[in-house]
């Protein structure tokens, strides 16, 4: 069970948190002019990274806030934490 | 032939306490410091079950968890019984009741036995080949499977135990207190580190605490006097906590380990009463230094699991720790120096050893001269080649080694013993540390897999990290404690060392036989009888991989994970595909390290503590009033009233009609309740809703519907607009956590910058409803200075208003069709408003209805019920709602995926209403829906999603989803039963009141 270090609270047990999918996929501002291929490229294309992959969480059982993580999923790492519209500290 | 085998004084037992126990029926006798394994051997017992596929007779092969045969059921048949319990762990109390496992009618006779005839028969795979075909007959299969195999028996009675879990936070947790275990501990508590030893055993000290001789000594001292020495030491620093008995069971990523400490296990069951069983340890460790140690490993020969048949170091452990020999005529087999150390102790202790039989041809050490002094014959480049006696080992067979170590030559001769212990060297205990995500690398020099990469802050230090010997451990674990825990000094830097013990050894995985492999029986795993012959078949037979190996032959799938055997199995298939051992890799070892209780997984989250139970303020009067309840996610709600022994259907039947007849009363406390404020609320809404917000009047109500981005619907629910910047919205019930969640996730990550706050009040509100044609009369009774004309507050509207000085909310909202005000109000007070409603409303026989009725009546009006009638496949078009799907937003969530090619295609599954031809049949909730019978194979159309009663109709309703159904108003459908075809017509699914007349009734 991972220690994440909440950008709010600080370092916390992985049960209080929720895990939300892959980082900085942006909602497209105009939905309605994108077409059939690009709603379903923003809609259900996720990569599946065995490595460096940048997710979302959300300490859901504390400060409900949502942030972002760079994990390494080989061996669960976790690289960096940062809050949500900043620019990830690691590449 | 009862004996006793004692011999004499020994570290562990109290000889002047003695304690009866009883197994497979008999009584027998044993003393304190006993584990079942050594009162049994002490009682001259070996045969204590029989093997899971061939029922081979088998004996107490080990002295610690790693056994794989001792595995017994304790107090059969009552609360208290537990399975797979293993002999060699156990500590016996007065009264404990041991039954062998795996055997019927009884362990010296047993039915199954007839296997080990048919073994020719049950080869590798035997199960999946034969069991396959034909299709039909696996029920008979699993029925004689079942009946023959089976590893003890579950409890069939409530657990009267008490188990709890523990959080432990500290520095440094060291895993075992043999020597370098202890040496950790000591060394990190006393450079300041909190730290935590757990032991699996209920004594400190490993195998060093019996090593009682002059060929292994410490500044100057016999290794155990010293490390005795060093553990009263050890026993008395302030910041380390120790705690036998407790045994880690997984350890995770981040240093997060479980642990099971048992506290009552060794006690008399009397004793046992108001106290806590087993506790689950939650281990959080800034430092983990994993002190395992080893397990020895067996030798692979043909019939090599005879009971009698013992590791080396279980014999040497039993007669130092236990006192008692495992027989009068010992035979040890090695390929190593590790059986002289077995060989030194049981002379000292006057047991017989009968001879050696090394597979070495050279060898040379002090352990091996003193063994010869004492006139004991070593064989020397000698191997076993089969062994005798079927319930207990008699003699043995044994042929010289070739040079190579590939065959056997020579003349056979034969060696009489009753007892006969084998060891194939030592294999570190890693299955920590690889659980751990750590990485191993292969050594050759010894064939054995160590510790190479660590995924977390920690280390292995002594024979778990490949030191066997007294002077490796005494030399390089205070070296890596140093560096590991950054200090400058440990004690034990200048410390003299003496081991006569010489590593030499010479690995042959799978020992020459005299016979070809196919008529050898030479067990790799015991507990799941996999033998070499099973391993070399799945070869032949194209598996490659170690994981497809282990399942197709079953090795290392038991309840020990094949802790003896796994590492030649490896050998054995690396040796016969000619792969390096390093490049062929490991099976993984999965949590726990040994079995765990239910009871410890668990702890107190039993009976009503299982859940959390969630009750409306309002919960006692239901109970006052006879209702039943209904589970709704957490909460339980008021399912119906059963009044003078009505059956659930006549009560809501009763409810239904008092409702629409004259008045009915819901407890809608329950219902989600978000408050919504902030400038930009009613743009957020417009965004999160399909329908428009930005013209709702202050004072008005609107129904909305949420989608997920993927058009489809999730919740459903009134939202309120109190003030020009305030709203409150409901949820459904089982909707309000994730509601919350979403609404809270677009708002942090998509639109930060509106300005909404959003906070969950569900709790903070009671809502009671009052429906039905005199609810109007009744709420002015309850709230007398509220203007209720229609005018003034129609349909849709709310206002504010006092209960005497409380304050209240009053909403003009329907569920039900029918005229209906719903008072909010902060939760303490609902009850007695609650109260003054019936009150108030008893003169129109006012009639409390519960959830059952309230699905009842909004399905006659075609209400749909989010999570009922749909699942995460219906957008609103297919629910016929397109009415509520604003055309002129610009967007919302969800609003895109309205269009894709699959949610506007015409044949999706469509919500309809559904009347049966027969007006008296009630369709089944779940049931299919079929247009056409002769079709094959028939093409299932749909669904039923709700089904009722009318009470109010007088006939039977439905609504379903149906694949294209808003085109097939009015056609005939079908409902295949399992004796009887159902005809139905599709229908609209609004069936009740169509113009809305009621609700201004
Ligand atoms: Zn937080």
């Amino acid at each position: 069970m991972f220690l994440i270090n909440c950008p709010f609270c600080g370092e916390r047990e992985q049960s209080e948190f929720k895990a939300g999918g892959e980082a900085h996929i942006v909602r497209p501002k105009q939905p309605t002019e994108l077409s059939d291929d690009q709603w379903a490229e923003y809609l259900f294309m996720r990569k599946n990274i065995k490595g460096i992959q940048f997710e979302r969480w959300n300490h859901i059982h504390g400060c409900r806030k949502w942030f972002n993580m760079v994990r390494d999923t080989s061996n669960d790492e976790i690289k960096a934490v940062y809050k949500m519209g900043e620019k990830p500290p690691v590449k | 032939m009862t004996k006793n085998l004692r011999v004499k004084s020994s570290k562990l037992v109290d000889e002047t306490y003695r304690i009866s126990f009883k197994f497979n029926g008999t009584t027998y006798y044993g003393f304190k410091g006993d584990t079942l394994a050594s009162a049994l051997l002490a009682n001259n017992i070996h045969l204590v079950g029989r093997s899971f596929k061939y029922h081979r007779p088998r004996g107490i092969m080990t002295a610690g968890s790693e056994e794989p045969n001792a595995i017994v059921q304790l107090h059969n048949g009552t609360s208290r019984t537990e399975p797979n319990v293993r002999a060699t762990e156990i500590e016996i109390y007065e009264g404990l009741v041991a039954t062998s496992q795996n055997c019927w009618p009884s362990v010296k006779f047993d039915i199954g036995g007839i296997n080990n005839f048919l073994s020719p028969l049950l080869p590798a795979g035997f199960y999946y080949k034969t069991f396959m075909w034909p299709a039909s007959f696996w029920e008979k299969y699993e029925y004689f499977i079942r009946k023959s195999a089976g590893l003890g028996k579950s409890p069939d009675v409530p657990d009267p135990d008490i188990y709890e879990h523990k959080y432990i936070h500290c520095d440094v947790l060291v895993i075992g207190a043999g020597i370098s275990g202890l040496i950790a501990a000591k060394t990190a508590a006393k450079s300041g580190f909190k730290t935590l030893l757990v032991e699996e055993k209920s004594y400190l000290g490993g195998s060093t605490i019996y090593q009682d001789s002059e060929f292994f000594k410490i500044n100057n001292q016999n290794s155990a006097s010293w490390l005795e020495k060093e553990i009263n030491e050890v026993k008395k620093i302030e910041n380390l906590e120790i705690k036998t008995r407790t045994s880690v069971a997984a350890f995770h990523g981040y240093n997060f380990l479980l642990a099971r400490e048992n506290l009552t296990d060794h006690l008399p069951l009397e004793q046992r009463e108001n106290k806590t069983r087993q506790r689950l340890l939650k281990i959080r460790a800034k430092k983990v230094i994993t002190a395992t140690g080893s397990i020895e490993r067996p030798l692979i020969f043909d019939n090599n699991d005879r009971p009698g048949i013992l590791l080396s170091s279980a014999i040497k452990k039993y007669a130092d720790l236990f006192g008692v020999a495992c027989g009068e005529k010992n035979i040890l087999f090695t390929n190593n120096d590790s059986v002289y150390e077995t060989a030194i102790s049981l002379i000292q202790k006057g047991i017989k050893v009968q001879a050696i039989i090394d597979n070495r041809e050279e060898i040379d050490s002090k352990l091996i001269k003193e063994t010869e002094k004492n006139n004991i014959k070593i064989y020397k480049g000698y191997s076993i080649v089969d062994t005798f006696g079927y319930k207990r080992i008699n003699s043995v067979s044994i042929m010289k080694l070739s040079k190579d170590g590939q065959k056997v030559i020579g003349s056979k001769e034969n060696i009489s013993c009753d007892s006969l212990g084998i060891s194939g060297g030592w294999t570190p205990a890693v299955h920590l540390f690889t659980q751990s995500g750590g990485k191993l690398k292969f050594r050759d020099d010894d064939q054995v897999f160590i510790p190479n990469t660590y995924p977390s802050n920690q280390i292995s230090i002594g024979s778990c990290n490949g030191d066997f010997t007294l002077d490796e451990i005494l030399i390089n674990t205070p070296k890596l404690l140093k560096e590991f825990l950054n200090i400058k000094k440990t004690e034990y830097e200048n410390i003299e060392i003496y081991s006569a013990f010489n590593k030499s050894k010479r690995n042959i995985w799978l020992l020459p036989s005299n016979k070809i492999v196919g008529k050898t029986k030479s067990f790799v795993d015991f507990q799941n009888d996999a033998t070499a012959k099973d391993i070399k078949l799945a070869l032949r037979e194209g598996f490659r991989s170690i994981e497809h190996v282990k399942r197709y032959t079953t090795t290392g799938m038991g309840t020990d994970q094949g802790k003896l055997g796994n590492m030649h199995a490896l050998g054995i298939i690396s040796e016969t595909a000619s792969s390096k051992m390093g490049e062929l890799g490991t099976t993984t070892f999965r949590p726990p390290y040994t079995p765990l209780t239910f009871g410890t997984i668990v702890g107190r989250n039993v009976g009503k503590y299982f859940d959390i139970i969630r009750k409306t303020p309002i919960h006692e009067w239901h109970i006052e009033n006879k209702a039943e309840f209904e589970n709704v996610g957490q909460w339980k709600r008021a399912w119906y009233y059963p009044q003078n022994g009505e059956n659930m259907h006549e009560a809501v039947q009763r409810e239904s009609k008092a409702a629409r007849d004259s008045a009915g009363i819901l407890d809608a406390s329950t219902l989600g309740k978000i408050d919504i404020q902030g400038t930009d609320a009613s743009e957020f809404l417009n965004r999160v809703y399909t329908n428009a917000w930005s013209k709702l009047e202050i004072g008005k109500c609107r129904y909305g519907l949420m989608l997920n981005e993927d058009g489809m619907v999730y919740d459903d629910g009134v939202t309120t607009r109190l003030d020009e910047n305030h709203y409150i919205m409901t949820t459904t019930t089982g909707g309000a956590a994730t509601v919350l969640g979403k609404l809270e996730d677009y708002l942090q990550t998509e639109w930060p910058e509106l300005d909404v706050y959003l906070t969950s009040v569900t709790d903070h509100y009671a809502t009671i409803s009052v429906c039905g044609p005199n609810s109007k009369k009744i709420i002015q009774k309850v709230i007398p200075e509220i203007d209720l004309s229609d005018k003034d507050f129609p349909h849709m509207s709310f206002k504010n208003s006092k209960i005497g000085k409380v304050k209240c909310r009053v909403m003009r909202i329907s569920f039900t069709g029918e005229q209906s005000y719903e008072i909010n109000i902060q939760a303490n007070y609902a009850k007695s408003v609650w109260e003054n409603c019936i009150e108030a409303g008893k003169e129109f026989n006012i009639t409390p209805y519960g959830t059952e009725t309230m699905h009842l009546l909004r399905a006659e009006k075609g209400f749909i019920i989010a999570g009922q009638d749909t699942d995460a496949t219906m957008t609103p078009i297919d629910l016929q709602m397109d009415w509520i799907v604003s055309k002129k937003k610009f967007d919302f969530i969800g609003k895109r995926s309205l269009y894709r090619s699959d949610t506007i295609r015409e044949d999706r599954k469509q919500l309809v209403g559904l009347i049966t031809d027969n007006p008296e049949e009630i369709l089944e909730e779940g049931a299919q829906i079929v247009a056409d019978m002769n079709k094959t194979p028939i093409e299932m159309l749909g669904h039923v999603t709700s089904s009722y009663f009318s009470p109010n109709l007088k006939k039977s309703i439905a609504l379903g989803v149906v694949k294209g159904g808003k085109n097939m108003m009015g056609q005939k459908l079908i409902i295949p039963m399992e004796k009887k075809q159902i005809n139905v017509t599709v229908t609209d699914p609004v069936f009740l009141d169509k113009e809305n007349k009621r609700l201004n009734a």
